[in-house]
């Protein structure tokens, strides 16, 4: 039971980081229309930042104090380069269609997984976070509960107050909405709306650059790391529903609790085959525990939520 | 959209491409060549299927890659059975088994799938991808877990028993001409395909399948029958491919092949016929040649890929085009008059990149090495300051170029919108 406990906390938790990324890439997308194939190679880009941030400041800052200004540093710089992008080519792009845009991002997520290893090469850089972080805050019945899982809570639920604050209760975010659902009504009342699609791709990719800096220190900081969550946060996304920042926030913890209990698991089907009475079948199905099944779980929930409801959980429109 | 080209034109097409497949091998005979003209053959094939979905029915997938690893699969196990002596099959038919792998997978999991187009098809082709090259990691017993799964070709008869018995598929040039033969085939097929009112439909669902629904057609049905043919022939090229490597991975599933393919046909061109096939064999021919003179091979083709997108909407065969009517306008030398600044400055700045690029490149993964890169013939130091110099100078020189030629010349004939 304890275990159990512990083991949900730390699911809720990475439900929190993936929430991190697919909020950034849901307002993306929901704004421009643009699926944004980069924007896990953008929280590869915020680890690496933090990384280099924190290893420049070290020699005149003690390495804890390094490390946290380097934490917000790097989503800026992250952000600034989000921003770059949207202003040099995905504006020159948006006149010919969404394709043309999707293309691009995806180019840039090459692009981003060659420099980063251009620059810093092909294994993992020590890109650690304080020890204090991986002390445990409580125990129960023997499983630890550390503390940068609660870091990484902490940091999620303020950027999602930020966000809420931001986009309902300050004029920048009223014409965000306005730019969002009437584009060309908004550009007619003498808001810039170019200017506003920039200030949104890049606002995304701050967001998730701070994802970055953050898992990428409780996590691991290598080439691999966006192809690794890149597809976790598309399901994230297409399960919540395109474009709706509720729902990527409700399956971002039904993704993260459904992975984290199931690599825990050894739970299989083998017990109600012999309830019902196929020995065979639940033989067979003992060699299949949760467990091993835990990598395509998540893309079997997408594919269950589509057959069953085409919009995803929350979402209000279909493309 | 696309002009197809009829009559005496089109045979006359035909009869060049069939030459060059035939007499190819004549001048490029060493095993290497062979090797990659058959590759160069199953992409051209596997990007035409691509586009199918791409270009003719407006479906963007990241995760074309699974229909031809599953018929690259299917041969492969069809060989390793008959090497177990269980069943006897024309071995020159074993890509129809690859293509009816890719098209029974699209049947199987291609209705829900396609249900809508645009970006959700794409999100959803994409996961489609992650869960077989996923599932693929854990059956290890159908798929050959991390290093694949081998096969000898020559396991069964090439036709059957006793007929042609000089023809084992052994030499690299039978398997070419196997290649070559079915790549025609198909492309022959394909085109055809272009002709029947089902393409016709697709078009349309393309450009707007409210439209079409509207008139009392159903889009989702025509994007599933579609998604069953394009299967269909990237099974097929994917049982090539089996073929000629002897071998089916996991990697065969993955992202990393989905996305060649998309590059291929994006380069190449998806609104001209032959666009696919044209950006197959650049696609093929430079990441074999690059990787063989540097190690930054994927970034340049990230580059080219991004530059692609952003300067050529049309692809190599749509840039072509609009050069053809230029010449045949007459306005070549007017256009090129008014942007021969940007053009140098654009060509001394790639220049500057690539040169900063092996440069870096000398400096991060041959740290332990010689240090001397080669670039274009010279050795160079990428501890020195003068080569960085150069290169700054060439991207000093590239951007004062783009700014001499900002605001030249009208708007030339403005490329057609992509047919996507």
């Amino acid at each position: 039971m304890d275990g159990l406990i512990v083991s949900l906390l730390n699911g809720l938790s990475y439900g929190l980081l993936l929430f991190m990324l697919s909020s950034g890439l849901t307002l993306i997308f929901s704004m421009m229309g643009i699926i944004n194939f980069a924007h896990a190679s953008f929280y590869m880009l915020g680890a690496y930042a933090a990384h280099a941030v924190a290893g420049a400041l070290s020699p005149a800052l003690a390495t804890g104090a390094a490390f946290w200004v380097a934490l917000f540093i790097a989503p800026v710089l992250v952000g600034l380069a989000g921003a770059a992008v949207e202003r040099l080519a995905l504006r020159r792009l948006r006149g010919r269609g969404h394709v043309a845009e999707l293309l691009f991002t995806f180019a840039l997520a090459m692009i981003i997984a060659e420099l980063v290893q251009l620059a810093w090469g092909r294994s993992a850089v020590p890109y650690r976070m304080p020890a204090a972080w991986g002390e445990a805050l409580f125990s129960l019945g023997g499983h630890a509960f550390p503390v940068h899982r609660l870091v990484v809570a902490l940091a999620a639920g303020l950027m999602l107050a930020g966000l809420w604050w931001g986009l309902t209760r300050t004029r920048t975010g009223l014409v965000v909405r306005a730019a969002l659902s009437h584009p060309d009504m908004a550009q007619a009342l003498g808001h810039d709306v170019p200017r506003v699609f920039m200030l949104v791709f890049g606002a995304g990719c701050l967001l998730a650059g701070m994802a970055g800096a953050i898992g990428g220190s409780v996590f691991v900081t290598e080439p691999g790391m966006a192809q690794a969550l890149g597809p976790i946060v598309f399901v994230v996304t297409v399960v919540g529903g395109l474009g709706s920042l509720a729902g990527a926030f409700w399956a971002s913890l039904l993704i993260g609790l459904l992975q984290t209990l199931a690599v825990g698991s050894a739970w299989s089907l083998a017990a109600p085959a012999s309830w019902l009475g196929a020995a065979d079948a639940a033989r067979a199905l003992a060699d299949w525990p949760l467990s091993r099944v835990a990598p395509v779980l998540p893309y079997l929930l997408m594919v269950a939520v589509l057959a069953w409801r085409p919009r995803g959980l929350m979402g209000v429109r279909e493309t | 959209m696309s002009p197809r080209p009829e009559g005496r034109p089109f045979l006359a097409c035909v009869a060049v491409g069939l030459a060059v497949l035939a007499l190819a091998p004549l001048c490029f005979g060493s095993g290497f060549q062979l090797g990659l003209m058959s590759q160069m053959c199953a992409m051209a094939l596997f990007a035409l299927s691509y586009n199918l979905l791409l270009g003719q029915t407006g479906m963007l997938s990241f995760g074309h890659a699974v229909y031809a690893g599953l018929g690259g699969y299917a041969v492969i196990h069809l060989l390793r059975g008959m090497d177990g002596g269980s069943f006897v099959y024309p071995t020159v038919l074993l890509p129809v088994a690859g293509g009816l792998a890719g098209a029974g997978f699209a049947a199987l999991i291609g209705y829900p799938t396609t249900r809508r187009g645009g970006t959700p098809f794409a999100m959803i082709s994409l996961a489609i991808g992650e869960l077989v090259h996923a599932a693929a990691g854990m059956l290890p017993a159908w798929f050959g877990g991390e290093g694949g799964l081998a096969a000898d070709r020559t396991a069964g008869p090439a036709f059957v028993a006793g007929l042609w018995p000089g023809w084992t598929l052994g030499p690299d040039v039978h398997v070419y001409y196997l290649t070559a033969a079915w790549t025609a085939a198909c492309t022959l097929a394909i085109h055809a395909l272009g002709r029947t009112p089902l393409l016709k439909l697709a078009n349309a669902v393309r450009d707007n399948p409210q439209r079409v629904a509207f008139i009392g057609y159903d889009p989702h049905r025509v994007r599933y029958l579609m998604l069953i043919l394009s299967g269909f022939f990237a099974g097929v090229a994917g049982g090539l491919m089996a073929l000629n490597l002897e071998i089916a991975s996991a990697d065969s599933l993955g992202a990393l092949r989905s996305g060649m393919v998309l590059l291929a046909v994006v380069v190449g061109g998806s609104g001209l016929f032959l666009g696919p096939v044209a950006g197959a064999v650049v696609v093929t021919f430079f990441s074999v040649e690059l990787s063989r003179h540097t190690g930054a091979w994927q970034l340049y083709l990230g580059l080219a890929f991004a530059a692609v997108v952003l300067v050529l909407p049309g692809g190599l065969a749509g840039g072509l085009r609009d050069a053809a009517r230029l010449v045949a306008r007459g306005q070549s030398r007017e256009w090129l008059g008014a942007r021969i600044w940007t053009i140098l400055g654009a060509l001394a700045a790639c220049a500057g990149l690539s040169l900063a690029i092996e440069l870096a490149y000398g400096r991060v993964h041959d740290a332990g090495g010689p240090a001397a890169v080669p670039w274009f013939g010279v050795m160079l130091d990428p501890f020195a300051p003068l080569p960085w110099s150069a290169a700054g100078a060439l991207a000093v020189l590239g951007a004062a170029g783009v700014f001499l030629g900002r605001g030249r010349g009208r708007p030339v004939p403005t490329p057609e919108r992509c047919d996507v």
